[in-house]
């Protein structure tokens, strides 16, 4: 089987006024179908920049990257919305869930863009946020939830349309400790099941729950390593 | 799709719903706008239509000639003062120019018209029989003179609804019965059918006519025989108007011997000409009034792009959002399309409420009639689509350009 992610010598430059900003700079990775991944760094060190290519929210400045076989890297605005929609789930730290909006419709927002019928987007909703333990809350707004919860619809948003990749970015950076135990045995148990995890942190202890840690550092890998030498259990 | 279009509808609804005085005050620009089109058309074309009546009044494709002013001693003459203009004149027009279908003449007075112990001061005009049937007057009750009656010089009259109610009792027949106009006595043989005013404001009915030839021997003791106050001929065709007109003009001059730089000695007015000219005043007023309405749906446009700014700013995140999970530039613009036409469109649906108010409150309060044609709403409504349209666009087009990373990271 294909990898999932192939990344090869990836660099990001941005100009900013006349100043040149390397934020990656050759980046190569590679990463399997089912593998949980931990993407740690501290603030600067261009890991938010590689998690907006891989998620196809940015394109690199030079270099390939493949997501299930197609590269990405030429593609136009919206063929990498038809791409986030159908292949990506993605989880904020800030939750970014839409105000004022219930945890039902929140849910269905990535179905409503694939153009599926109001009682499908349902159905699938009601189903994710049966998933990460929201049932009965369907109806609350975003206001009306605790942080914890709120990032289980977003989760729940995240994998209403069954995406091969899920990127969580820094998931638990406004929880608290059991709140991020929760979350994370919610990830935990979604890659169980076989769906590809990545996740950025720069907690030593959240990136405990991933299998393999990737660490950058100035725009490169200092360092890629299997931590619990069970990657490649799942979907092999 | 049709899932998409309903929710999006929905989604402006409640969001418009959140800030409903925001809402209300931006759609009040289109309120006043759509609401001042409709009134002001309505009005205008209420006008055109009350002016159209009143030039019906004068009968069908008519011709009016009358006879100019008249100098004496340097000193000008009211128009149709001078007595330039004969029945033999209007017998060769008839004779002369074959497009003319009916010719007749009148001379005008003022005199007492007395009923028994009632009595009126009002215009009596001696005309022709031809004359009656030119202006299109047709009879509530009896008939018009004949030309028998008009070569005896009978003492015969037909009376104008105004004069009839006010020299007779409510239900007393008119017809048969004598009236005394100057003290000559007249035998009444047709009551007219009211016409209301005249195009120059005047009331058509109250007015009395006798045959021309009774008038000019028996009561007004004329100064020329065979001078008239105005001569009227008809063509069967509207399109034939100008050039009779223009045959007229020549014949006149001919007859009367202008010569080259003359000016003539009488005046012609066609039906179609006096039509023209109160229509263009009704339509000046309408069109300024367009202008002043459409300003205000420009201003009412103006206020929605606006808002929407404001909107695609503070939802700047929630865009991000929507374009993280997948929506594509496409629905971002329709999304905000849909809010800015949801405020044109409910804007308009109001603003039409409120002019057709304002344009029923006009008949009831001032008098005017006003006419609200289904074409008038229906143009507003395209009107107030458009206009959301038109000052959506920029907004929602800048929302769907925004940069998901950077609209995601937006505070």
């Amino acid at each position: 089987m294909n990898p999932l992610i192939v990344g090869e010598d990836i660099w990001k430059v941005y100009r900013v006024g006349d100043v040149e900003v390397q934020a990656l700079r050759g980046v190569s990775v590679t990463i399997e179908q089912g593998e949980f991944v931990a993407i740690m760094g501290s603030s600067g060190s261009g890991k938010s920049t590689l998690m907006n290519i891989l998620g196809c929210l940015d394109q690199p400045t030079k270099g390939q990257y493949r997501l299930n076989g197609v590269e990405v890297g030429q593609l136009r605005p919206d063929q990498l919305a038809e791409i986030r929609n159908q292949q990506i789930g993605f989880v904020f730290q800030s939750f970014n869930l839409i105000p004022r909006t219930s945890a039902l419709e929140n849910a269905q927002l990535p179905l409503f863009y694939r153009g599926l019928s109001l009682k499908e987007q349902r159905t699938c909703a009601s189903a994710a946020l049966q998933r990460v333990g929201l049932k009965g809350r369907e109806h609350h707004s975003p206001t009306q939830l605790s942080g914890g919860q709120q990032q289980r619809v977003a989760i729940a948003r995240a994998l209403v349309t069954s995406p091969s990749l899920l990127l969580a970015d820094e998931p638990t950076g406004n929880l608290d400790t059991e709140s991020s135990q929760d979350i994370m045995g919610i990830l935990e148990g979604l890659n169980r099941d076989g769906m590809t995890v990545i996740l950025v942190t720069h907690e030593v202890d959240i990136a405990a729950y991933a299998s393999r840690e990737i660490v950058v550092k100035d725009g490169q890998i200092l360092s890629d390593r299997v931590t619990k030498g069970r990657s490649q259990a799942v979907g092999v | 799709m049709s899932a998409f279009v309903w929710l999006t509808v929905i989604t402006a609804l409640r969001v418009l719903g959140r800030n409903r005085l925001r809402a209300g005050l931006t759609m009040l620009g289109i309120i006043i706008g759509v609401g001042a089109v409709i009134a002001m058309v309505s009005i205008g074309e209420g006008a055109k239509q009350a002016v159209q009546k009143q030039i019906a009044t004068m009968g069908t494709n008519v011709i009016m000639i009358w006879p100019s002013y008249m100098t004496i001693g340097g000193v000008r003459g009211a128009q149709g003062g001078a007595v330039t203009l004969t029945v033999a004149d209007a017998l060769e027009l008839k004779k002369r120019i074959p497009i003319l279908s009916e010719t007749g003449w009148l001379i005008r007075s003022t005199m007492q018209i007395v009923n028994g112990s009632r009595n009126w001061n009002g215009p009596v005009h001696g005309v022709s029989p031809s004359y009656v049937t030119i202006r299109d007057w047709s009879f509530s009750s009896g008939g018009s003179f004949t030309q028998t009656d008009m070569e005896s010089a009978a003492r015969v009259a037909l009376l104008g609804q105004t004069v009839v109610e006010n020299i007779f009792e409510p239900g007393e027949e008119p017809v048969g019965a004598i009236i005394r106009i100057k003290n000559v006595p007249f035998r009444v043989i047709g009551v007219l059918s009211p016409k209301g005013q005249s195009v120059q404001g005047s009331d058509q009915d109250d007015v009395v006519f006798i045959p021309f030839t009774t008038a000019e021997r028996k009561v007004f003791g004329t100064l020329f025989l065979g001078s008239v106050g105005g001569v009227f001929v008809s063509t069967e065709r509207t399109e034939d108007l100008a050039d009779a007109a223009e045959q007229i003009r020549q014949v006149m001059r001919a007859r009367h011997r202008l010569q080259g730089e003359q000016p003539d000695d009488f005046t012609i007015r066609t039906q179609v000409e006096i039509g023209k000219v109160q229509e263009g005043t009704s339509e000046t007023l309408t069109v300024m009034l367009m202008i002043i309405a459409s300003v205000s749906l420009l201003v009412g446009g103006i206020g929605i792009m606006n808002i929407l700014l404001v909107s695609v700013t503070e939802r700047t995140r929630e865009i991000g959002i929507r374009m993280a999970v997948g929506a594509k530039r496409f629905h971002i613009l329709i999304q905000f399309l849909i809010e800015a036409l949801t405020l044109s469109v409910v804007g308009g649906c109001i603003g039409i409420l409120f002019g057709v108010l304002a344009a029923r409150l006009t008949t009831v309060i001032a008098g005017w009639p006003t006419i609200i044609s289904s074409d008038t709403v229906a143009v507003a409504f395209v009107f107030s689509v458009v206009v959301g349209l038109f000052f959506g666009l920029y907004p929602a087009n800048k929302a769907a350009r925004l940069n998901p990373i950077e609209a995601l990271r937006y505070e």
